[in-house]
């Protein structure tokens, strides 16, 4: 028992894991704000992953820059416009909403909407193909022709 | 009829997507500092510690800046055309030592040639952020005033040199100052 505590303890170890290098700002909001830039900013290297999870060397140059504006008493916003005046938006996870980046964010809507008539259009046509009513009559009109001839005879 | 062309015009449509797709070329990133003024820096020479260099001494000439280091691999494969795009002396190149040991970096211009007019340092990476540098080599194209005016990111080739540096040089040097 005491063996399978042990193991369990020690399975714990990665989920305590720091970042790759952790750093404390003096107040939460600062930490927070350290936390969440890092986790927005794209690392330019090694292009999916973020500044807080990459190693590379640009990496870690960022998070220091990140760090230090906030010590200053930096906000969130001018971080954020420091990076894209020297990366570009690219180093945005969230890139802004502008004509540039306008089929980006309402793409997957445009497409649902087509989507959507892609559906409506294809149904209409099936019902068109076969509306009882258009089936009806033709059966009608097909009795009656049979009839027809079975007393011309 | 339709039912045929529907899916053809599909496939074509998607096979051009996914064609632009595979020519884009993600680790070109467009620099948001084209045609902006040069990020300000001071910082020392290489070859002269003591001294500074900063964008404002450059003023009136066109030149290049060029990010290197010895660490750099790809660096190695251009500097022969930098080298010998510096001996047609027509234009001013200034190296950044970015993130380099001064020695190491002193051995390798002994060793392979220096096409540098001045070479500065940047040992902890803060000029190279302040200009948007992300990957070495970077080669910017400044004009008499400071500007931005083109960058090419990876080693400048000798075919990127007669096909995109030297025209655009000379077009700056036409430029009033």
């Amino acid at each position: 028992m005491k063996q399978l505590i042990l193991i369990l303890t020690l399975l714990l170890v990665p989920v305590l894991a720091q970042a790759i290098d952790s750093r404390q700002l003096p107040t939460p909001e600062q930490q927070g704000a350290y936390d969440s830039l890092t986790a927005e900013l794209r690392c330019l290297v090694c292009q999916n992953q973020t500044i807080a999870d990459s190693n590379a060397e640009l990496a870690a140059d960022l998070r220091r820059q990140v760090y230090e504006m906030l010590e200053k008493g930096q906000s969130k916003e001018a971080i954020l416009q420091f990076m894209t005046d020297r990366y570009g938006d690219f180093v945005l996870y969230k890139p802004p909403f502008k004509a540039k980046t306008g089929l980006l964010w309402l793409g997957p809507a445009l497409f649902l909407v087509l989507g959507l008539l892609a559906v409506f259009w294809v149904i209409k046509q099936k019902k068109a193909a076969q509306s009882p009513e258009q089936g009806q009559a033709e059966k009608l009109a097909k009795i009656r022709r049979l009839l027809d001839e079975g007393d011309a005879s | 009829m339709l039912k045929y062309v529907l899916p053809l015009v599909l496939f074509i449509i998607m096979a051009v997507f996914l064609a632009i797709g595979l020519n884009l070329k993600p680790s070109e990133i467009p620099s948001p500092l084209l045609n902006k003024p040069a990020p300000v820096f001071a910082a020392p020479k290489l070859q002269a510690p003591q001294e500074k260099l900063s964008p404002a001494d450059l003023k009136g000439q066109v030149w290049l800046f060029n990010v290197w280091a010895s660490w750099c691999v790809s660096c190695r494969e251009e500097h022969p055309v930098l080298n010998q795009l510096a001996q047609q002396k027509a234009v001013v190149i200034i190296g950044l030592n970015y993130k380099d040991d001064p020695a190491a970096a002193q051995t390798w211009l002994d060793t392979l040639g220096n096409p540098y007019t001045i070479s500065i340092m940047d040992q902890d990476g803060r000029v190279g952020l302040d200009w948007g540098v992300y990957g070495v080599p970077e080669t910017f194209v400044m004009d008499k005033k400071g500007i931005v005016r083109y960058k090419h990111t990876g080693p400048v080739m000798a075919d990127d040199v007669q096909r995109i540096f030297l025209p655009l040089i000379a077009q700056l040097q036409a430029e009033a100052p």
